[in-house]
């Protein structure tokens, strides 16, 4: 057993403050566990999100020592316990109380993308053929968890709360996966240029840091969404050539 | 019990704020030394104008010479039409290029817009400055351009090899031109490589050799090329940097050749 | 009396897991006003943790198989207590939905004809499992969210339900709070659908998250609905045992399924030691050809590691009881011997299993593809939950019905690993068909505001509590039911263990009377567990009751005092009703006879 001090941030949209607390904590014990253990012994209102605890469903992200993380895959002895351990809720959300905020507005903007939209099946009893290379490269954008991590260290929403002109990592990524997948048929690229804001990135790649399912966020599908866009408005040579090409749908 | 309908997020961090504990500032100024000491290196040689070859090597900051009095001038000597208030070097007809596909490079364009713009400095610090425009606006929306300068650099791939097939050529005292292999070619033969490495694993590049396909397994070559892009592309940051410096060392080195201040070895 | 929002549905879903999700979506298309309910975010639902992959004879990788091998795997592993109707329907109709799943946008992993590929899982004859490496169950909720919420579908997250309310025998839907600020919605609706999975909050070790505390059977069984079978918990023969802060969690039959091994503390595959009869022609008797059967060889026969979970559960506990245990009281599993047969295993690992790695790696500090892992059994899965009928998925209260873990049937004595998530969409699609077709029918009901303001009451008493002499820790209460549970009625029973059970159960019922809350109702953690105590212990007493009263063991139920199948118990179902006193009741119910051409395929299956 040994000891660790938390300078955990308590209160709600009216203001707030860092208050110490002190817990023990075992070998191999996450911050979540001991965050528990604060809950049962110290502070029963201490409002925490969480779910699965095993870093599948993405509720329990918050700021450790100021880096963007879930609690439930951080281990203690990861930390520097010399000092105290500053958890924060995460800082681009509206705070709903303590650890908890309202992250409503990523379901907002995963609406506005266009929903997914396949091909007709190519066998007689309704299946598709695809190739696992193809197939691999959506695979890990659909990996994502939804810890809305990406979104918080994002400094256009952190910094400059442009929710309404950009969607952010998460949802560039989710573009991606729709935009990338061998059946789809939708054209977003437009939309992620006007409506979604792609441009706003200026990959700087702190979401790829963060992400916990290490999810190659801006290499693998900002970096290409911004070259789609290229081709559409960016490269009159590109333009040129495809007025000249039959269309493929 | 407060105002339901009220939303908002913990208070806004100054510049340079942040709750981080490590070493947040390191990587910043790591990039912005590195990047700033080869700025002020290559325009100073761009500058000189002089001691950029020896035997058959030709600095790459003067890859191809246009005008200029060496044996590797494309056009001979200076035109006499040249306006005396712009720098006589060959350098300047030139490095726009290889300089403006750095510029725009995805890598770099991160690695400054942190380190020299602090936009942010590093992740979760608090930033300078309220009012953002990224890459949406003018005149960051320039940017898009970095496809064009990725088909003149690999042109100056091509004229970069072919400099050294030059470098394999030395003249004797008698004046023979003979084969041969000194440090100085392979210092240009790495040169090379490693600008490849760097060029080939180029974004651009990555989206215009399959990855615009949805089915990658369908584009050029069985995506086998798009495989190779994307693997030189996961290591863009590091052949980045070995490039930028062995550029620089490979002007140094011919340099100081050129200077006698190095003897060059020869192999064979 | 507290205040309180009304919301007018036709249809309301309760739980947004892929049963809840898919009956949502299903209800949404038949024209309906649906009102999703979730007790989280949406999208965080237990479903994301399921790993291995979605059972359906689609015959992609083994042209052999068909709906009538699935059907009959079905019914051999849940020991014939199945409703056989529901085994018929899933193994017939999970074809289709995970085709339509890739319709919606699901990505699952590919033969090399590009083909969805399938994978060997415990109790399947033949690869059978489309999965997505060892995260088929995210994979499916993203799906699903992804699709509804272009559906039109009103969605209310972190919201707990306290209670449903009825308008004479037929529901009338339901009321509850929201978590995030405390306030009471009232939900109307002509038709309620319950997909709250499991109870695996009632026992200490457990792979579930804080959520499964059986609200959906415990609100069913208040509203006067039948629970059955609910005796049979399952319990996942590996889950994790060390550290011990995540002791339980899931370690995968992907693992096995794709060549890991058990061996005790003296390096023994002791799971060919111990072959139950009903399997004994379907399983490898030496390690090569347990191999083979991994790399895909048709003539070999399986591993017995991929026995049904409940045996392997209990061969388990036998190798820890017997002291050939790991050091921290499990066994080892492992994957990274395959080294010796494959040369790229460590990327092969990765690739297949990569949160396995991820997980062992990042909570254990274990690397997968060189070390053993240590693991154990973990509360996993409840077969048993509220009876329905086999077609329409409606319980025995009217209008309300009931899919997915929650509801009983298609597993009967024991679930085949993969069939949960076939489970899920195949019934919560029938679910949410006929809830539109009853809404539709029967138009919307009147609510009885007595009926909530009842209960409104009742969930705010814990804070009156909290100055009272002799208020209790809802905590405490429920870490002493959890521990009670384990170690009472947990892998091996027998009754006088389950008596005590009992016992304990009615005392912490009184206890649970006086757990307090304190501070106000936003986001306050304290309160919900005093809310969902109730549930919680309804559920652990129904799991005890029935358990008690099946003297047999057969499936997940396993007997030290009645260590033999008997073959009458087969013929019978256990029955949970709330009796007029509040007391609750226990009834025996016959299974209803098995049309012929079924018992046919069983045979000759057999």
């Amino acid at each position: 057993m040994a000891t660790a001090t938390f300078k955990i941030w308590r209160g709600d949209a009216s203001g707030g403050e860092y208050r110490d607390y002190t817990a023990e904590f075992d070998q191999g014990m996450v911050v979540l566990d001991v965050l528990h253990h604060i809950q049962a012994e110290q502070a029963g209102d201490l409002a925490i999100r969480w779910n699965c605890k095993a870093g599948k469903c993405g509720s329990c992200s918050a700021e450790i020592n100021g880096k963007p993380r879930l609690m439930c895959m951080t281990r203690m002895s990861t930390l520097p316990v010399d000092e105290p351990i500053t958890i924060q809720p995460m800082q681009t959300f509206p705070i709903i109380r303590d650890l908890v905020t309202d992250v409503s507005s990523n379901f907002k903007m995963k609406r506005s993308i266009k929903k997914f939209k396949p091909r007709p099946p190519d066998t007689e009893d309704g299946a598709w053929l695809m190739d696992q290379q193809d197939v691999e490269r959506v695979q890990e954008f659909r990996k994502c968890i939804e810890c809305f991590l990406c979104q918080d260290v994002c400094h256009v929403l952190r910094e400059h709360h442009m929710h309404d002109e950009f969607i952010g990592p998460r949802h560039l990524v989710y573009a991606a996966a729709l935009e990338m997948h061998p059946l789809d048929t939708e054209d977003r690229v437009a939309d992620l240029k006007k409506l979604h804001g792609a441009g706003y990135c200026n990959i700087t790649k702190c979401c790829t840091k963060v992400c916990p399912e290490h999810i190659t966020i801006t290499d693998n599908a900002i970096i290409p969404l911004k070259e789609r866009i290229a081709d559409e408005f960016y490269d009159p040579v590109t333009k040129l050539f495809r007025i000249f090409q039959p269309k493929k749908k | 019990m407060p105002d339901a309908e009220v939303r908002v997020s913990l208070p806004q961090r100054h510049f340079g704020e942040t709750a981080r504990t490590d070493l947040w500032w390191l990587q910043p100024l790591v990039v912005f030394l590195g990047l700033s000491g080869f700025i002020v290196y290559s325009t100073w040689a761009a500058f000189q104008g002089a001691h950029y070859t020896y035997q058959g090597y030709l600095s790459p900051f003067y890859s191809p010479e246009i005008f200029g009095n060496s044996r590797h001038s494309w056009f001979g000597p200076w035109p006499l039409w040249w306006p005396g208030w712009l720098p006589y070097s060959p350098a300047f007809l030139i490095l726009w290029a290889p300089g403006g596909f750095r510029l725009t490079c995805y890598y770099y364009r991160g690695a400054y817009y942190k380190s020299f713009w602090a936009a942010p400095l590093s992740c979760t610090v608090g930033k300078p400055f309220k009012k953002y425009r990224g890459e949406a606006k003018l005149p960051l929306i320039l940017q898009n351009v970095h496809r064009y300068f990725l088909y003149l650099a690999l042109l100056f791939l091509v004229f970069l090899s072919i400099d050294v097939y030059h470098a394999m050529w030395f003249e004797t005292p008698e004046g023979v031109v003979q084969f041969g292999i000194g440090v100085g070619t392979i210092v240009l033969l790495i040169n090379v490589i490693l600008l490849g490495g760097y060029t080939f694993g180029c974004h651009s590049l990555r989206h215009l050799i399959g990855g615009k396909k949805d089915c990658v397994s369908k584009s050029f070559g069985g995506g086998k090329p798009y495989d190779c892009v994307s693997c030189l592309n996961r290591k863009h940051m590091l052949f980045a940097w070995m490039s930028l410096f062995w550029v620089g060392f490979t002007d140094f080195y011919v340099r100081m050749c050129s200077m006698g201040v190095f003897t060059d070895w020869r192999i064979i | 009396m507290a205040e309180f929002t009304t919301f007018e549905h036709d249809v309301l879903v309760i739980g947004a897991g892929g049963a809840g999700l898919r009956a949502a979506i299903e209800a949404s298309a038949c024209g309906c006003r649906v009102g999703l309910v979730c007790k989280s975010l949406l999208g965080k639902a237990h479903t994301v943790m399921a790993e291995g992959g979605m059972a359906a004879a689609l015959a992609n990788v083994d042209e052999r198989d068909g709906w009538r091998v699935h059907f009959a795997d079905t019914m051999r592993g849940g020991q014939y207590l199945n409703n056989w109707r529901m085994a018929e329907l899933h193994a017939k109709e999970a074809p289709d939905r995970v085709r339509e799943l890739e319709s919606w946008g699901a990505v699952f992993d590919r033969t090399k004809e590009g083909r969805i590929l399938q994978r060997n899982f415990g109790g399947h004859q033949y690869p059978r499992l489309a999965h997505v490496g060892d995260r088929t169950g995210l994979e499916m909720i993203r799906t699903l969210q992804d699709h509804g919420i272009h559906q039109g579908i009103d969605v209310h997250m972190e919201v707990t339900v306290v209670t449903l309310l009825k308008d004479g025998q037929r529901i009338a839907g339901a009321l509850g709070y929201d978590r995030e600020r405390g306030r009471f919605r009232l939900y109307r609706a002509g038709a309620v659908i319950l997909a709250t999975g499991g109870i695996g909050k009632a026992f200490k070790v457990t792979s579930n998250s804080w959520e499964y505390t059986g609200d959906g059977h415990a609100l069913a069984y208040d509203a006067g609905a039948d629970l059955k079978d609910m005796e049979f918990v399952q319990f996942h023969p590996t889950g994790m045992v060390w550290p011990l802060s995540v002791r339980g969690i899931l370690v995968t039959e992907g693992v096995r399924g794709e060549g890991g091994v058990l061996r005790n503390s003296e390096g023994r595959r002791f799971m060919f030691d111990d072959i139950p009869d009903l399997y004994k022609n379907q399983t490898a008797d030496n390690e090569e050809e347990g191999w083979r059967y991994v790399i895909g060889d048709k003539n070999a026969r399986r591993p017995p590691e991929l026995l049904t979970r409940d045996h392997v559960a209990r061969c388990i506990v036998r190798e820890i009881k017997a002291g050939r245990g790991s050091p921290h009281g499990g066994v080892y599993l492992d994957i990274g011997w395959i080294k010796e047969k494959i040369s790229n295993a460590e990327e092969h690992i990765k690739k297949k299993l990569p949160s396995m790695h991820h997980q062992f790696k990042q909570l254990a500090g274990v690397d997968i593809t060189r070390e053993p892992m240590e693991v154990g059994p973990t509360t996993h899965y409840v077969m048993g939950g509220i009876d329905v009928d086999g077609d329409t998925q409606m319980s025995t209260v009217p209008g309300l019905f009931a899919a997915g873990e929650c509801a009983a049937g298609l597993h009967g004595a024991n679930r085949l690993g993969g069939n949960s998530l076939s489970d899920l969409v195949v019934f919560g699609k029938r679910a949410g068909e006929y809830a539109a077709k009853f809404a539709k029918e029967h138009g919307q009901p009147t609510v009885d505001q007595g009926q909530a303001d009842d209960a409104m009451r009742d969930s705010l008493a814990p804070f009156d509590r909290a100055a009272e002499s002799g208020a209790e820790n809802p905590y405490e209460i429920q870490h002493t039911l959890q521990d009670l549970m384990q170690n009472n009625v947990g892998i091996v029973r027998n009754e006088e263990e389950m008596a005590a059970a009992l016992d304990g159960i009615a005392k912490l019922r009184g206890r649970a009377k006086h757990a307090s809350a304190h501070g106000h109702r936003e986001y306050n953690p304290g309160w919900h567990t005093c809310v969902d105590l109730n549930n919680l212990l309804t559920v652990a007493e129904g799991v005890a009751r029935s358990a008690l009263e099946r003297t047999e063991s057969r499936g997940a139920h396993f007997r030290e005092d009645h260590p033999e199948k008997v073959s009458d118990w087969g013929q019978w179902n256990l029955i949970l009703r709330k009796g007029t006193d509040g007391a609750m009741q226990i009834e025996r119910r016959r299974i209803a006879e098995r049309p012929a051409e079924l018992t046919t395929i069983i045979e000759e299956m057999k």
